[in-house]
């Protein structure tokens, strides 16, 4: 940690890094974000007005539901835990394979700090990036919702979209944002670590990525229900 | 030059290197021998200090690397070339921005001169010109292996080290690279030390071979010597091939 929170040798070379790395760890991210929030939102939105159809409820309630889920879980923690599978995994075995190829030894011995020159812009971009991809998510769920009305009879567009403006508290974003920022650090240093750590052959750089996608889950698990508790208490 | 005076190093109780002392001279290809598993990468790393030693001096032209702290050890490594077994090239860079990743590090001089400086060595090194823009992935291991000396040799290093170089290549392509090696140390005067279980290298450009026995520093001498050393160690390891065996015959 201490090695990788440093200021870089050379910015110039941080900051030739840290593009890539967005792109890599953010914009590539973007296809799986968006199909995944346009069938969850669209399913979600169908499940919930099917399993409430008591005729007492207000017209509003689908649209509500659908956007308080998303907007409070699925479009930072679920989002998370699906990227902790792609980033997680990416990071781990990218860095695991320079360590068994003896390309960390080879920054090492050019006096380069190995730690910081490999993790820092991978942390930081995705601590970025995270943001984008939570709002991102976010609008194509509610899109995916929308889409119920159009494509079926169970549910009428203008109800779905009385739905998603009604009782709106911008909080929620913000308290969705922050949440996932935290989750971005935890991937991707979990992941870093063990892709940094790792050591053997290309077995064991599997088993870090493993690792890496494993306690990086049960970290996001834990620190939902921290922050949770911490910010919506 | 590089001496190494009384070093141990053990790990989990396990001692590999036992009170090993020698002498690496500028100039000249110094070869660190010995079967696998006694000890000579162990050796190697430490003197790089990859390996933090137990005991003893690592004296680099006189400055003791074991005393030294973490930025200094940093600087020092800016003296310092590696040839890695595997070559170690970054995947994610092309063979010219690979042997400029040094000059761009820690070069003060500016992009037009690190990349002229680049391709002198990719040239001193003979590597074809259209081979610059390829990824390492895309060219032969014995072009790979010489695209990594020039990366090493790229910040005019004092100290090269040479961690099994031929490992992995055919014969021609071995004597290739070790004639570059040797070139390159007398050219430019360079302290380096090549860590070999290759007979053929040792004979080809062995100038100071340290041979290394279960940790410890058993034989020291040149390549003119080593067929007539009554070692019984060192006699298993030289003549262990049919060819060899054959040479001492004809000596005989």
């Amino acid at each position: 940690m201490k090695r990788v929170f440093v200021l870089p040798d050379r910015r110039k070379m941080f900051f030739r890094q840290f593009p890539k790395e967005l792109e890599k760890l953010g914009l590539q991210s973007l296809p799986i974000v968006a199909i995944i929030s346009v069938f969850i939102g669209f399913i979600m939105t169908m499940q919930t007005k099917l399993n409430t159809s008591n005729p007492l409820l207000p017209v509003y309630t689908t649209g509500l539901v659908t956007r308080d889920t998303l907007l409070l879980e699925f479009s930072s923690t679920i989002l998370c835990l699906i990227l902790a599978g792609k980033v997680g995994s990416n990071i781990a075995s990218e860095i695991g394979t320079m360590r068994i190829t003896e390309q960390i030894d080879a920054l090492e011995i050019m006096g380069v700090n190995s730690a910081n020159y490999l993790i820092l812009p991978k942390i930081v971009a995705f601590v970025v990036m995270m943001p984008f991809l939570v709002i991102f998510s976010m609008g194509l769920g509610l899109v995916g919702g929308y889409f119920v009305g159009v494509l079926t009879s169970i549910l009428t567009t203008g109800d779905y979209l009385v739905g998603i403006q009604y009782a709106f508290v911008p909080f929620y974003v913000f308290y969705s944002l922050m949440k996932s920022m935290i989750f971005a650090f935890i991937i991707s240093s979990v992941a870093a670590y063990y892709g940094y750590y790792s050591y053997g052959g290309a077995l064991d750089v599997g088993k870090a990525s493993t690792n890496a996608v494993v306690n990086g889950s049960i970290l996001i698990l834990f620190f939902n229900i921290l922050i949770t508790k911490i910010m919506l208490n | 030059m590089i001496e190494v005076k009384n070093v141990d190093k053990s790990f989990d109780g396990n001692q590999v290197l036992k009170n090993v002392s020698a002498v690496f001279e500028t100039g000249k290809t110094n070869m660190i021998i010995g079967q696998s598993g006694s000890g000579k990468t162990v050796l190697m790393k430490s003197i790089i200090g990859l390996h933090r030693i137990d005991k003893g001096r690592i004296e680099y032209d006189g400055r003791n690397l074991p005393d030294m702290k973490m930025n200094e050890i940093r600087l020092l490594r800016r003296e310092v070339g590696m040839l890695f077994q595997g070559s170690a090239l970054f995947d994610s860079l092309s063979v010219l921005e690979n042997v400029m990743y040094p000059l761009e590090m820690f070069s003060p001089t500016s992009a037009e001169e690190m990349k002229e400086r680049a391709i002198f060595c990719l040239r001193r090194v003979n590597l074809e010109e259209k081979a610059f823009g390829l990824a390492p992935s895309e060219i032969s291991g014995g072009m790979q292996k010489r695209v990594a000396i020039a990366r090493a040799i790229a910040l005019q290093p004092k100290y090269l080290f040479c961690d099994e170089p031929n490992s992995g290549l055919d014969p021609k392509t071995s004597l290739i690279i070790d004639q570059l090696i040797h070139e390159i140390t007398h050219e430019f005067e360079i302290t380096t030390i090549i860590n070999s279980h290759d007979m053929n290298s040792v004979m080809e450009i062995g100038e100071n071979i340290i041979f290394i026995e279960k940790g410890v520093k058993a034989w020291q001498g040149n390549k003119d010597d080593i067929f007539h050393v009554d070692n019984q160690a060192l006699n298993d390891f030289v003549f262990a091939s049919e060819l060899y065996k054959q040479v001492r015959k004809v000596n005989q």
